[in-house]
């Protein structure tokens, strides 16, 4: 069978997370040899994929870890109050 | 990773803030309760999406106790933009910070039950199977609303890079 590129479109997603089956997956592969727009549609795809995974993208707030440890240490020694004998095991 | 997926829900950095603490807070109370069925980042995003759901149903009012009845059975235009021209864009394109910019600001505007996958399949690299079940859905849902995620998002990003790509980066060196 041959696809077309509206086919090809609505299993992008899964082709880039090799969850298509075998047979798809060569069908799509010889559609985007001749294809250039399923070709870029699928690279540019990609690459927001790879912005989105870039840790400087999607970044915590300025001070965000120290905060969180102060809470912690802080619940952590309210614990300790709560229940002294903890640290004797 | 708590507070990214706090801030899918929230949509507001101090709330997901908050929510952060509270739900790693959350998770060291518990600790002796997690059984190690599921790996310890899905048992942690789950509670911080308890978390975030809480905090909008509370910020909602008990009238509008409906977050998670949302569904994607509404149909819309999931298919992606045409183009012939990011192809050959260089990967260092993409380290601008203007597209940065753009992705994050895409990604907030994305309807909620699609960010929501999005943050925790794409942004925080769970599996089809640990977002379906930190989310409580299937991972049918979750392939679906990954795939119109990843459109819409390309779809949105398209027009913005035609734009600011420089001149020079044409198919053959041509200007576009």
């Amino acid at each position: 069978m041959k696809l077309d590129c509206k086919h090809v479109w609505e299993h992008i997603s899964d082709y880039i997370d090799k969850t298509v089956d075998a047979k798809l997956r060569e069908e799509i592969e010889l559609h985007l040899e001749h294809c250039e727009i399923c070709s870029a549609i699928l690279d540019s795809t990609r690459n927001i994929l790879v912005l989105t995974a870039d840790d400087r993208t999607f970044e915590l707030p300025v001070g965000y870890s120290k905060r969180l440890h102060e809470r912690l240490k802080e619940e952590i020694e309210k614990s300790k109050l709560e229940r002294p004998g903890d640290d004797a095991k | 990773m708590a507070y990214l997926t706090l801030f899918s829900i929230v949509k507001n950095e101090t709330d997901a803030e908050d929510g952060a603490q509270e739900a790693i807070i959350n998770a060291y109370r518990h600790l002796a309760s997690f059984r190690g069925d599921a790996k310890f980042s899905t048992w942690l995003t789950t509670i911080a999406i308890n978390e975030g759901r809480k905090r909008l149903r509370k910020a909602k009012g008990a009238a509008e106790d409906s977050i998670e009845e949302e569904t994607e059975a509404h149909e819309g235009d999931y298919t992606p933009a045409p183009l012939t021209d990011w192809r050959e864009i260089p990967l260092e394109a993409l380290e601008r910070k203007e597209l940065g910019e753009a992705l994050r600001l895409a990604v907030a505007e994305l309807p909620d039950i699609y960010r929501q996958v999005f943050t925790l399949r794409d942004i925080e690299g769970l599996n089809i199977e640990e977002t379906a079940q930190a989310l409580g859905i299937n991972t049918g849902a979750v392939k679906v609303r990954l795939h119109r995620a990843r459109m819409m998002l390309q779809k949105r990003l398209v027009p913005y890079l035609k734009t600011t790509v420089p001149a020079r980066r044409g198919f053959f060196g041509r200007a576009l």
